[in-house]
């Protein structure tokens, strides 16, 4: 019920910043039109490397998101008034977990349109690419919606968030580029399935370890 | 640890940088020449202890921050902090060495060993710890919130080292030696417990410098007396 | 709860914030059902008193139990039985006033039905903006949204912290009216504030704060002329 209440209070959140999301996006898209003019008009390099943009635009991206998804809860304290009542800081959790991977994934899935343009990147598994989209986005919203909580009581909030998360999500990164780069430009010996595997790991352990672990973050 | 007088880790300190001299002169001097690398191997008795001890000082770290959030204590906390900042320099050293090792024996300075890459991530996990600390001014909330982020980002190291494991396997060319021959033991060893008795003087002292900085951020303690008897409900009255 | 003889009790009650002590072996006692002033300067630890004992913040030494538990060991209980208005007005901003009850509404298990939710604004007059978010609203309107909070709460405690901060007349009035509410419902208050002739006239029993210690205690009527704080020069009310 508890769950329940909180994923309501979060797409109600969402659903009246949704401009929020849009800004974010148009952030993500310039960070990939930004990569190719760092690479160059190498069409070949870059349909290479589509998949590392992609997600480095993601993650980039994902720091204000995240950022973001606290601000409403900090702002007035409302975080604390629903501690209050009470409800239960797991709940709240992932309540908020959920809804900043929902925008995530959001987010990926505008961004591949972009990425097919920009990187001239065929688009073999669409539905897979869905999928591995979803698990990524899901490694970097457990932990990131722990630290976003850490920082947005901070100082200095804009620069620790990236400063805590990045350095953690490197087995997203690398797996979730792998399974991308596989995906798009072929995978003749069948390794996507071991980095989603390991990619589904790395979600598992934090959903439930950052979880377990929220209540400290957030309660005097 | 930081509680006992500076003395005992003044002298670890000297003890380990003994055990260093004579390992390091054992390992330079006296123990045969590498068969395929020569001497650029004999870097490997500084660099395997460094990372033998890295990984345990952030073990340690580890431990103080289960200890701290399931016990209570500011030590735990003050030995957290020492822990930490001791093994980002070993890590980070760690990666300096694995540079000076790769220059002359493959041509580049880093060739993305899995153990020395994740050793590099690690360096910028707990660095960033040590940034949340220092922009955290209530000092309850900065033990706790680095005690979490301790155990997430150590939970997390077999995962970026797997991860980076694979992910290299794909480009790997070379690959460092797995096993140690016997020739090379004994300086190890004693270059190991050289290293292991200096971090741990290093960490004490510096546990002993975070608890006295700690002394100045909290209010003196409260004296000691009774709790007040409970005031007796006076007569209901005056108000409507 | 409503049975037992006390609803919150102090017990040496100890916080600090960093260097400072902000509450020193504050020890007290509420009749259930009383309505009872802590009164102070700024900076007294007024405040800090009740976001202790509605456990927004740990006391570092002692404890309190409000209806019955223990602050401390049991603070989900607590919660369930107490409700703070705070200096914080806990409300999204983006969200409508309607939707900021509605919200609590569905974590207290309650109905979250518009005709359930309106009279709560009627009552504190906001009837008419439930469909407007905080964000446009004064501060005086807040504290009302805030209010309304508290009252869907429907806890046997209720902490109010400076109530009458930032309201007009009417505003006024309002908290006036609410007190009354409580007492007849048989609620317990704790009302913090520096208004020391409408805390004569409206509460039970109360006492002073001074740099974090309890100095005075007594009737809430002998506030003005025997704590001190009148000749101190603090407001005496409306």
């Amino acid at each position: 019920m508890q769950l329940l209440a909180a994923l309501h209070k979060e797409l109600l959140l969402q659903w009246r910043t949704k401009a929020q999301l849009l800004a974010i996006f148009i952030f993500g898209a310039s960070s990939l039109l930004l990569f190719s003019f760092a690479v160059g008009p190498d069409s070949s390099a870059l349909r290479q490397h589509a998949a590392g943009f992609l997600w480095l635009g993601l993650m980039l991206s994902s720091t204000l998101t995240l950022a973001e998804s606290f601000q409403s809860e900090m702002e007035q304290r409302a975080l604390e008034g629903l501690l209050l009542l009470p409800a239960g800081a797991r709940a709240l959790y992932y309540g908020k977990a959920i809804s900043n991977w929902t925008q995530l994934t959001l987010l990926g899935i505008g961004l591949i349109p972009l990425m097919v343009v920009l990187y001239d990147t065929p688009m073999p598994r669409p539905f897979a690419l869905l999928g591995v989209i979803m698990a990524g986005a899901a490694g970097l919203s457990a932990p990131g919606t722990l630290y976003a909580a850490m920082t947005s009581q901070a100082r200095a909030k804009q620069t620790l968030l990236p400063l805590l998360l990045f350095p953690l999500v490197v087995p997203v990164l690398l797996s979730a580029v792998k399974a991308t780069s596989l995906l798009i430009l072929g995978d003749p010996m069948g390794q996507v399935r071991d980095w989603v595997l390991l990619l589904l790991c790395f979600d598992a352990i934090h959903w439930s370890l950052c979880g377990f672990l929220f209540d400290r973050v957030v309660e005097d | 640890m930081g509680d006992e007088r500076p003395g005992v880790f003044y002298g670890l300190m000297a003890l380990g940088a003994g055990f260093l001299l004579w390992g390091s002169y054992w390992g330079l001097f006296l123990a045969p020449r590498e068969t395929y690398m020569g001497d650029v191997q004999r870097i490997m008795y500084v660099h395997v202890p460094t990372a033998w001890n890295a990984m345990l000082a952030l073990t340690y770290s580890f431990v103080c921050a289960l200890a701290f959030l399931m016990k209570g204590g500011w030590k735990w906390d003050n030995r957290l902090e020492a822990a930490m900042e001791v093994g980002i320099a070993f890590c980070a050293l760690l990666c300096v060495q694995g540079s000076i090792w790769a220059k002359p024996t493959w041509g580049v300075w880093w060739d993305w060993d899995p153990r020395l890459t994740t050793m590099a991530v690690l360096v910028f996990a707990f660095s960033g710890i040590l940034a949340l600390r220092r922009f955290v001014d209530d000092p309850v909330k900065r033990a706790v919130w680095s005690s979490v982020a301790c155990i997430v980002a150590y939970v997390d190291v077999p995962i970026v080292y797997f991860s980076v494991k694979w992910w290299n396997s794909l480009h790997q060319v070379q690959s460092t030696p797995q096993t140690v021959s016997s020739p090379f033991h004994w300086p190890l060893r004693i270059n190991a417990f050289g290293v292991l008795f200096l971090m741990i003087g290093l960490i004490g002292l510096r546990s002993r410098v975070a608890g006295l900085r700690l002394q100045g951020e909290l209010a003196p303690p409260l004296p000691e007396r009774p709790a007040a008897p409970l005031l007796a409900p006076k007569a209901q009255g005056g108000a409507r | 709860m409503r049975g037992s003889t006390l609803a919150v009790e102090g017990d040496a009650i100890c916080r600090r914030y960093g260097r400072r002590w902000a509450l020193v072996d504050v020890t007290f006692a509420v009749p259930t059902g009383a309505v009872f002033v802590v009164a102070g300067r700024n900076g007294s630890g007024k405040s800090t008193l009740l976001r202790v004992l509605s456990t927004a913040i740990r006391a570092d030494r002692g404890t309190a139990r409000m209806a019955g538990h223990d602050v401390r060991t049991h603070p989900q209980e607590v919660r369930r039985q107490v409700a703070i208005l705070s200096h914080h007005s806990y409300l999204y901003e983006a969200l409508t006033a309607l939707e900021n009850l509605q919200v609590a509404a569905r974590f207290l298990g309650k109905s979250a039905e518009r005709t359930a939710l309106l009279p709560l604004l009627e009552e504190v007059g906001l009837a008419e903006r439930a469909d407007d978010p905080p964000l446009t609203f004064s501060a005086g309107m807040r504290k009302r949204l805030a209010l309304a909070r508290v009252l869907l709460q429907d806890a046997p405690v209720v902490l109010l912290d400076e109530p009458y901060g930032q309201l007009d007349p009417p505003g006024f009035r309002l908290v006036d009216h609410l007190l009354g509410l409580f007492r007849e419902r048989g609620t317990t208050a704790l009302v913090a504030t520096h208004l020391l002739d409408r805390a004569a006239a409206l509460c039970d029993q109360g006492m002073v704060l001074e740099q974090g210690r309890v100095s005075w205690t007594g009737r809430a009527a002998d506030l003005p002329t025997q704590s001190g704080l009148a000749a101190a020069g603090l407001p005496e009310g409306d």
